[in-house]
């Protein structure tokens, strides 16, 4: 992913294997959220029992991660752009953990909300979905890519994020008014929506460690 | 706030007609440890040589340029030249003990310099820099047995007692630990941190770690050039220039 070898090829091969990792994790994360569009379109517990299960293969490659990344930290003791390297790819794989912990706690609010009867009000989330679906694939590619422009471009893209998230609160709220007994329902679809538009802050944050990884500098320092 | 102990001008050394440092500048800070690192060749230790003027022992070499030494330029005409190696030692590669005593080694300096009134106070000074030096423990009681019977780390403290002894301002130091184990190294890299309270440090090693692990700033020398300087973290975490970044992280 630089632009020249090392002397020692190992050392190239370690780290693009955790910058392999670390794109891996993040096609299965994808995965989860296409998963997480199905079921919930489709009002699907055997999908979103699909999800939680799935969930301990991104523990399983976090750990690998963090494990080669330590290993390579003692062995090899990177400087520079290889250092930074390394850190972003601990930093990353823990933002994509958590992400996919909130595609598992959307999930078991589907199966939740299945007990309630069908579940209404799905379209707006579709949407919050695809958006963070989006942001995702393209901050993993401006990760290998190494391009900090389309990290940034990402980066404001959480705006949009929001601003869908916000609407909709404000769309159940009325909802909830109109009939306490939408308030159940109403609570676990908003939670879903939370998960989501959490998840759109940690792309958020892997865009800035993208940042940092090739410049070397704080995105905060950069905004200055 | 950072106060430059030695400012170096455009600073040019030829052997003969070969030029070996090209137009080098740059500030050398008081009480900080300053590292030289860069690959074999790069002038790194031609240039250390050039700060207290062991180079001129070297037949046909020439400088160009001005390095000065709190304001006064080492070479200048009425630069004293035995009187500025008092002011800037130097410690090298091999430990180099005299094939004296441990006593006399240190014993030396302040000898030839005429630093002390009597034997007391010669004492003293040895003491003192066998102390500084991390040394005194292991060797009170064997002070006159030769400085060679003591092994490879002792020894390399054993110059360092005998540099600090003269009561330098500065200590040059060429690869000092590259003969040494871990644990000897780690012992005079301890030393090196506790001695940049009264000296100013600066040292040339091929030991990227120990660079990062000793000096505050540091100087990548390439190809008779100074590439880059700065802060050390600065440099080992987002060096600014490409060669840097290849010599750092083994991509040349």
């Amino acid at each position: 992913m630089l632009i020249t070898d090392h002397i020692v090829k190992s050392y190239d091969d370690e780290l693009n294997r955790l910058t392999a990792m670390i794109l891996e994790m993040g096609q299965l994360l994808e995965a989860q959220l296409e998963k997480v569009l199905e079921c919930l379109t489709k009002g699907d517990n055997k999908i979103a029992q699909e999800i939680v299960d799935k969930d301990i293969e991104v523990d399983r490659l976090e750990n690998k991660i963090d494990t080669s990344a330590v290993r390579l930290l003692a062995l090899r003791q990177p400087v520079a752009s290889d250092l930074r390297n390394v850190v972003a790819a601990l930093k990353i794989s823990a933002h994509l953990e958590r992400m996919a912990d909130y595609a598992v706690n959307v999930s078991k609010r589907v199966i939740a909300l299945n007990q309630m009867g069908p579940i209404k009000y799905v379209s707006s989330i579709t949407r919050l979905v695809r958006l963070v679906q989006e942001m995702i694939r393209d901050v993993l590619k401006a990760y290998s890519q190494l391009d900090d422009k389309a990290a940034h471009e990402i980066w404001k893209r959480d705006e949009e994020v929001d601003e869908l998230y916000n609407g909709f609160v404000r769309e159940l709220l009325t909802y909830m008014m109109e009939d306490p007994r939408n308030i159940s329902p109403c609570i676990h679809i908003l939670f879903i929506a939370k998960n989501i538009e959490r998840m759109g802050d940690h792309v958020t944050n892997i865009a800035e460690h993208i940042h940092y990884l090739v410049h070397g500098t704080l995105w905060s320092e950069s905004r200055k | 706030m950072l106060d430059p102990k030695i400012q170096v001008h455009h600073l040019n050394l030829f052997y003969k007609a070969h030029q070996v440092l090209h137009n080098i500048s740059l500030d050398i800070y008081r009480n900080q440890v300053t590292a030289l690192i860069g690959p074999s060749g790069c002038g790194k230790s031609s240039f250390l040589r050039c700060l207290n003027r062991m180079n001129d022992t070297i037949e046909g070499v020439r400088v160009e340029g001005s390095i000065l030494l709190d304001g006064d330029n080492i070479y200048s005409k009425s630069m004293d030249v035995v009187q500025l190696r008092a002011r800037v030692g130097m410690v090298f590669q091999k430990p180099n003990p005299f094939p004296k005593s441990i006593y006399d080694n240190v014993a030396y300096g302040p000898r030839i310099h005429g630093l002390f009134q009597n034997k007391s106070a010669l004492d003293g000074i040895v003491e003192q820099s066998l102390e500084r030096a991390g040394l005194w423990k292991e060797v009170k009681e064997r002070l006159h047995e030769p400085g060679t019977s003591l092994s490879g780390g002792q020894q390399q403290r054993l110059c360092i007692a005998r540099a600090i002894a003269v009561k330098p301002e500065v200590i040059l130091m060429d690869e000092p630990c590259s003969a040494l184990d871990p644990i000897a190294t780690a012992k005079i890299e301890e030393l090196i941190d506790e001695l940049r309270d009264r000296f100013t440090i600066v040292i040339v090693t091929h030991h990227l770690q120990q660079a990062a692990r000793v000096s505050q700033y540091v100087g990548f020398f390439y190809a008779g050039a100074l590439v880059e300087y700065g802060e050390t973290g600065d440099v080992f975490t987002n060096p600014r220039d490409k060669k840097t970044q290849g010599y750092l992280t083994g991509r040349m």
